[in-house]
């Protein structure tokens, strides 16, 4: 009997032990950034912090919020995540609806047609050369509209509506309500879980866009926080000391401010996260289901 | 009553007629059937673009057919077996350390009895996923860096040399790879702890009433339990081992690390839009394309064959 109990509390020893490591490896690095942008410069100059954020102050926040650099990428950033999460809402509704109606004469092909495209495409450079034809480069348009639906998305609405009872528009069929308005007046107001879903896959997805505005963008005035902070991380730009007089506040900018920018780039998602959740994963499974 | 008259008359009409009768599906349907045509069917052309010499300013039929002129320069080139080679390496050491980690990680939450805890865990495993891979490059070039890194601190505290993370060809896939597993392995275990709770209870019942311990109950149980969900996701890695993409090592490399870090896709990003060798690129593109279609679609039928698990 003392035998089987010591296993059990070694198993369980074991247990919590690989998920708190798990944890930690996670959330470490991240802490580190934090406790990087809240510390006192001079320490985080000196790399004298790790995890606790001595010095703690905000200095550095309130010069990254006041960076005109800084400050377009975030405003780029919102406007691409606010029309492309629009974008993609309408149209991947609009098409995945139709394709969940089993009487639809189109619905077989069409649907043919797009799993295709998940396994063959016809790559980076031609795909690039249509956007360019379109007169698409240089324009904001063109960091949306390329990417305007998800195939995976579009299949994962589908199955949702597919499961919708047919009973539920049947008659507003009959009394002769259009397509359009059993759409957005029937199917739409039962299937606010996949609203969610989507409108949170996409708005991320939109929200960490870099390679559509590094492709097609080339006026960086227009370019969203993902490429600015490509330039600031890893390109070494010094732009956000860009007119700053030599002294501690151009040495917070050259060293602390991008740590206060990942932080704000991340934060709206790490907020919204942890409540929503449940969504997040939710689309998992419905995919999974036909997956 | 009504609808067997429907389906009666349905049946007689050719059809265009039902396209008509359709036509409000059809033009709900419109602009994202426009989205696909024009984003992803008129690409495909790019598979002419491979044999022709194209340039921007003239229509693609007009360009001057050259045959497999490209495939033959790429396969003649220096680079083509460092780039195959690359591919492959970084795909199955890729699949060999990343695979594993979400269906052990599922299984190991799956015996962990208390609920906020294991809901917490969940939750903060689940985060990366949603950090832009600019941002977690730029954590882990900082982390990493050297001589400032706290990586690197540590190795001098210990008595150790500073070692230029980002410049040695050796380090590569060891960061390409880690970092991915830190992205993706909570996120990825979603599916596997779904295939764990779909998993009927009584058979754990039976298990214990056989005397099955722990241990006992996940080898004999939960895995046989998950298998299915294994084999297809492993169909589907396997299936595009070809393809290793080029947004986030282009946020890592450099000339220095080219030698192990520089793939197809990314060569096809340098030399088709940053050079501008457009049907070189599409070349490329296409052969990787096809050699990842080919490769699917035998994985998928000897899985098929071997254990009944396709993905159609």
């Amino acid at each position: 009997m003392n035998k089987d109990k010591f296993w059990k509390l070694l198993g369980d020893l074991l247990v919590y032990g690989i998920c708190i490591i798990a944890a930690l490896i996670t959330l470490v690095p991240l802490l580190h950034i934090l406790a990087l942008s809240l510390a006192d410069q001079k320490l985080v100059i000196a790399k004298d912090v790790f995890l606790i954020p001595w010095g703690l102050n905000f200095e550095s926040y309130k010069l990254v919020v006041n960076n005109p650099s800084f400050l377009t990428a975030y405003g780029n950033t919102i406007w691409v995540t606010v029309i492309g999460t629009l974008l993609n809402l309408l149209t991947t509704f609009t098409l995945a609806y139709p394709l969940s109606q089993k009487n639809f004469c189109l619905r077989r092909p069409i649907m043919l047609a797009i799993t295709f495209t998940m396994f063959f495409s016809g790559g980076l450079i031609p795909s690039y050369i249509v956007v360019s034809k379109m007169g698409l480069i240089g324009s904001r348009w063109a960091m949306i509209i390329p990417s305007a639906i998800s195939t995976w998305n579009l299949i994962i609405t589908r199955t949702f509506f597919e499961n919708i009872p047919d009973s539920l528009f049947e008659s507003a069929r009959l009394d002769g309500a259009s397509e359009m308005t059993i759409l957005f007046k029937i199917v739409l107001p039962v299937s606010t879980t996949i609203i969610a879903v989507m409108t949170l896959y996409y708005a991320v997805a939109q929200w960490n866009t870099y390679m559509s505005a590094i492709l097609y963008v080339t006026d960086s005035k227009m370019h969203p926080l993902q490429v600015f902070l490509r330039r600031v991380l890893l390109q070494g730009s010094e732009e956000m000391a860009v007119g700053m007089q030599v002294g501690s506040a151009r040495d917070m900018a050259v060293h602390q401010l991008k740590y206060s920018a990942i932080i704000m780039t991340i934060l709206p998602i790490v907020c919204i996260y942890p409540f929503l959740q449940k969504y997040f994963v939710k689309g998992v499974m419905i995919g999974a289901v036909k997956g | 009553m009504t609808t067997m008259i429907q389906k009666n008359t349905r049946k007689k009409k050719t059809f265009l007629q039902r396209l008509w009768q359709d036509k409000a599906f059809v033009l709900l349907a419109l602009p994202g059937i426009a989205f696909y045509i024009i984003f992803h069917y008129v690409p495909m052309y790019g598979v002419w673009m491979a044999f022709t010499n194209y340039n921007m300013s003239k229509p693609i039929i007009l360009s001057d057919f050259v045959g497999i002129k490209w495939f033959e320069q790429f396969f003649n080139s220096y680079f083509c077996g460092r780039l195959i080679r690359n591919t492959l390496t970084i795909s199955l050491k890729g699949l060999f350390f990343s695979f594993p980690i979400p269906i052990l990680f599922a299984i190991i939450l799956n015996e962990v009895r208390h609920t906020k805890f294991k809901r917490t865990v969940q939750t903060v495993s689940y985060l990366p996923h949603f950090i832009s891979t600019v941002v977690a490059v730029g954590i882990l070039k900082d982390i990493f860096s050297a001589p400032d890194g706290i990586i690197n601190q540590l190795i001098v505290m210990l008595g150790g040399k500073e070692i230029h993370f980002f410049n040695k060809p050796q380090y590569f896939h060891g960061l390409y790879i880690g970092s991915g597993i830190w992205s993706s392995f909570g996120w990825g275990s979603i599916l596997y702890i779904a295939a764990i709770a779909g998993i009927d209870p009584q058979l754990y019942e039976a298990a214990t009433i056989d005397g099955a311990n722990r241990p006992q109950q996940i080898w004999h149980v939960t895995i046989p339990g998950i298998l299915p969900t294994v084999v297809m996701m492993l169909i589907m890695n396997v299936g595009s081992i070809m393809s290793v993409g080029y947004e986030k090592i282009i946020l890592m490399y450099g000339p220095s690390t080219y030698e192990t870090a520089d793939v197809i896709s990314t060569y096809v990003y340098r030399r088709g839009l940053v050079s501008g060798d457009y049907s070189f690129g599409a070349a490329i593109g296409l052969f990787n394309n096809v050699i990842n279609l080919i490769l699917l679609l035998l994985v998928n039928k000897i899985s098929r064959k071997v254990a009944d698990i396709a993905l159609w």
